[in-house]
């Protein structure tokens, strides 16, 4: 397969980017989409060139590294799938691809197609624990937990912290990312003594650091490669207003 | 002065284990350490490297302690470290099930799971802390499985006949290093831990003999800057991506641990690598890595290879029963699919040998055997599977385009895990003075082997419970007199950082990428050091690595610039010191004349395959020395006080 990729290019924070066209040839079906980017970067060091910088480490979806809009899609248009699980077979029937980084202010292009995205871990920071010291547990089993919360719960937990959801969203909102990991341990009762502090917490350093608020566009559970659902903002909210 | 270097090393060389019954000896030996009283810990500055399980879990523990903690991390964040992609579980001996579990037993399942070649003072400390591990993490909010009941839920891991392993679906890394990470979190907010991500440790800072800090090289700027402090602690994980293709994080490098060991700390059982059995199978030549489907699988999937040659391009559903060999229930009744991922590796790859493999023919062979879920879905359920393994199966099916509720997956062994890494004594010490390792850094606990969902227990038993303690004794027993950044020794490391990034930016004769050494130098590894090596094949193997380096300085070519954020650069130094430690992992496995665990010399197995240790020769530990004229080995006799070392039988 022969595409045709537009990549966004831009030296570093404080200056402009512009979309630069390449060609890459000959490629596999089996090859996956940041497969098909190293392919192009041997290619540019082959030339010469500054290969394009972009964010990848695990390739197996879960630390939550890359990113990457493709034509327009938060990690591709396959559903609850990361930009490193995609392959080109999926892109069989399309010749031309436009690859952009995470846009979002609390977000700041590092490098072409690279952002900071440690506005995640200072919101992590105002509270998303439990405040427990090392030693202190009790005997694991001597609080039961329901399995159904304790599901729940996991299903919250999955967030890989990717920032797609902020991406998508036209408010530029990381309230999915807060909302699932304030629903995480709102499902625990080990977790839930804090929940009310912690969630002012949180959401208070989610706009000090310039992310917007939610106003239903549900874009983000669609784009989440979790599938986190839009159900933990309405629990946070609730929360909230307790 | 000879005498008394001498007798410097030995004492650096002590594995300092502690005597007495085997059951008390780190209560004892924890009593005997010297503490620092909680006013005084702010005087104390410690400097982690990775922040992994081993690496978070410390940050967080010495932080609420009081200390004063710099971490760094190449990721973007801690959140991201390779332990995330653990996905099977992690031991401890609770007996939960009722079935017969007990400290003694996971110490001795862990042990010979190891094949005989690891200390058995370290191995039962972990196997004692292990259910603490379990308290700390669900009070910190990991959402372990759980039973109807509410209670936590176990499963069966590889070379264990007990049921003793917490998960959490198949995410339990993910979730346990969130934990971790939260708890860090706390701490770097509370002002004790101070942490910098994308930044790159690439050499140690020695004075009068002791760690005292670290060069990082900031990668989004190409800051080069120096960070002094009492003592240095790496958690900066394994080194399976020497081999290129594994299934380790892209980013995972041996770059720490190399500049330890080129600065005096020895590397131990540099050969002792892990093959994971269950892996997805490569398919091309544009494949960047390779990726691990948890080991849970075994447990209920069943592992076949078609009998006949002439049925390894058929469906595999049109295959009839009497037609395929299920080889590892054949070869091992006892242990069948779960035998320790060494063994079932070796058979796989006999297999395939044989030219039964199934899936792409990859150098005229095709590489790959069934991991077979139908009678599974017969017998449980469609949906009790998919809640077990969905996100496995999910994973399998976006990176083949094969359903596996249809089609039975394809497997084939990947590098996955490093036995091998920093010695360090019982105190998690390497043999430079206040420098330690942590997790899959050092080389402490698994031997020639490891068994499953205990990298995930020994990470956080060294984090949390092991070097707080250790690390704490060290500082209150030595004293720090204050180091400035324009100490000769800081200022020799910075510039020997940046001479050694000139030469990378400028080979005499830049023709080839960091990418296309990588993948000479892990083809050779693969080829000679893998699952299978010979004295010929090392031999050949060490000869053409040494001259992979000479090419490489001749002519490694790296774009861009060194001001800036330069991903060639990172890669090209990390394949740098790839090529170094390869050499020495074929050294060593030149050097261990028996097989044992996952290194298996041809010269010596046992007709059946399986590995046939030499206890009397080789029953120690390979301690390297760095060396300019060539690597110098020091033993660390292993001596059996409380088991007896036996043949590894799993039939």
């Amino acid at each position: 397969m022969n595409f045709t990729l537009h990549i966004w290019r831009q030296k570093n924070t404080s200056s402009d980017g512009s979309f630069v066209t390449y060609h890459v040839e000959n490629i596999d079906s089996d090859t996956s989409f940041l497969e098909m980017l190293d392919h192009l970067n041997e290619k540019l060091i082959d030339k010469g060139k500054d290969c394009v910088v972009f964010d990848y480490d695990c390739r197996e979806g879960i630390c939550g590294t890359c990113s990457l809009v493709i034509n327009g899609h938060p990690h591709g248009e396959k559903k609850a799938t990361t930009t490193c699980q995609l392959y080109m077979r999926d892109y069989a029937n399309q010749r031309e691809l436009w690859i952009e980084p995470w846009r979002a202010q609390s977000f700041p292009i590092m490098k072409d197609l690279a952002v900071k995205r440690e506005a995640f871990d200072r919101i992590i920071q105002s509270g998303g624990f439990i405040s427990v010291s090392v030693g202190s547990a009790p005997e694991a089993n001597s609080q039961l937990i329901n399995k159904d919360d304790a599901d729940c719960a996991f299903d919250s937990a999955t967030c890989i912290g990717c920032g797609a959801c902020v991406a998508v969203c036209p408010n530029a909102s990381a309230s999915l990312f807060v909302a699932a990991k304030i629903n995480h341990f709102e499902q625990l009762p080990q977790g839930k003594i804090e929940s009310k502090k912690r969630a002012e917490r949180m959401i208070n350093q989610m706009e000090e650091e310039g992310f917007g608020s939610c106003s239903n566009h549900r874009h983000c559970e669609t784009v989440c490669p979790k599938e986190i659902s839009v159900s933990n903002i309405a629990t946070m909210n609730n929360l909230l207003l307790a | 002065m000879l005498q008394f270097h001498l007798v410097f090393c030995m004492q650096k060389f002590n594995p300092n284990v502690p005597t007495g019954p085997l059951e008390g000896r780190w209560e004892k030996h924890k009593f005997d350490l010297a503490l620092i009283a909680p006013q005084n810990r702010k005087k104390y500055n410690i400097i982690v490297i990775g922040t992994g399980l081993a690496g978070a879990s410390l940050c967080a523990t010495l932080g609420e302690a009081g200390y004063n903690v710099q971490s760094f991390c190449y990721n973007d964040s801690p959140r991201r470290a390779h332990s995330i992609a653990a996905q099977g579980g992690v031991n401890a001996s609770k007996n939960y099930q009722n079935d017969g579990d007990s400290t003694w037993r996971l110490f001795y399942d862990t042990i010979k799971g190891g094949d005989f070649r690891a200390r058995e003072s370290n191995i039962y400390r972990l196997a004692q802390l292990s259910c603490n591990i379990i308290d700390q993490a669900v009070s910190q909010g990991v959402p372990f499985a759980r039973e109807y009941s509410g209670y936590l839920a176990n499963r069966s891991f590889g070379g264990t006949q007990v049921s003793r392993t917490f998960y959490a679906r198949g995410q339990t890394g993910q979730q346990l290093l969130l934990g971790a990470y939260s708890s860090m979190s706390k701490e770097i907010a509370s002002g004790k831990v101070k942490h910098t991500s994308r930044s790159e440790m690439l050499e140690i800072i020695i004075i009068d003999g002791k760690a005292r800090g670290v060069v990082v090289r900031n990668l989004i700027t190409g800051e080069i800057s120096s960070h002094v402090a009492d003592c240095v602690v790496m958690c900066t994980g394994g080194y399976s991506n020497a081999y290129f293709l594994s299934t380790n994080a892209k980013g995972c490098n041996t770059s720490a641990t190399w500049r330890a060991h080129k600065n005096g700390a020895y590397f131990a059982n540099p050969s002792f690598t892990q093959i994971h059995p269950t892996c997805v199978p490569p398919t091309g030549d544009s494949q960047s890595k390779l990726t691990l489907m948890s080991e849970s699988l075994r447990n209920d999937g069943r592992i076949w290879a078609p009998k006949n040659i002439e049925d390894c391009d058929k469906n595999p559903n049109e295959i009839s029963e009497e037609n395929r060999d299920y080889f590892l229930e054949r070869m091992y009744p006892a242990f069948a699919n779960l035998v320790p991922r060494d063994i079932a590796s070796r058979a796989l790859k006999g297999i395939c040998d044989e030219g039964r493999g199934v899936g792409s023919i990859i150098n005229n062979q095709r590489l790959g055997v069934y991991l077979d879920f139908s009678s599974v879905i017969e017998k449980m359920g469609i949906d009790k599977v998919k809640e077990k393994y969905g996100n496995l199966f999910d994973m399998y099916k976006s990176i083949t385009g094969e359903n596996p509720y249809e089609v039975p997956m394809k497997i084939y062994p990947a590098p996955h895990y490093t036995m091998g890494g920093l010695w360090v004594d019982y105190n998690l010490m390497t043999t430079i003075d206040g420098l330690f390792a942590c997790g899959e850094a050092n080389f402490s606990d698994h031997g020639a082997n490891r068994l499953g969902a205990s990298a995930l227990m020994q990470g956080l038993a060294d984090g949390y419970f092991i070097a707080p303690q250790t690390v704490a004794n060290y500082l209150a027993r030595g004293t720090f007199e204050k180091i400035s950044n324009d100490h000769p020794e800081v200022v020799a490391s910075i510039d020997a950082v940046k001479s050694r990034i000139d030469k990378l930016m400028n080979a005499p004769k830049p023709e080839h990428s960091p990418d296309y050494f990588h993948r000479k130098v892990g083809g050779i590894l693969w080829a000679a050091c893998g699952m299978a090596r010979d004295k010929k094949a090392l031999e050949e193997a060490v000869k053409s690595i040494e001259k992979l380096k000479f090419d490489f300085w001749q002519s490694i070519k790296v774009t861009g610039s060194d001001a800036d954020f330069n991903q060639t650069l990172e890669k090209a130094g990390r394949v740098a010191d790839f090529i170094e430690l390869g050499h020495l992992m074929c050294v060593d496995a030149l050097d261990r004349e028996e097989s044992c665990g996952a290194h298996a010399r041809l010269e010596y197995l046992a007709e059946s395959g399986d590995a046939m240790r030499d206890d009397e020769n080789y029953g120690y530990v390979a301690a390297w020395e760095f060396n300019e004229n060539g690597p110098k080995l020091h033993k660390e006799e292993l001596n059996y006080e409380f088991i007896k070392p036996t043949y590894r039988d799993y039939k």
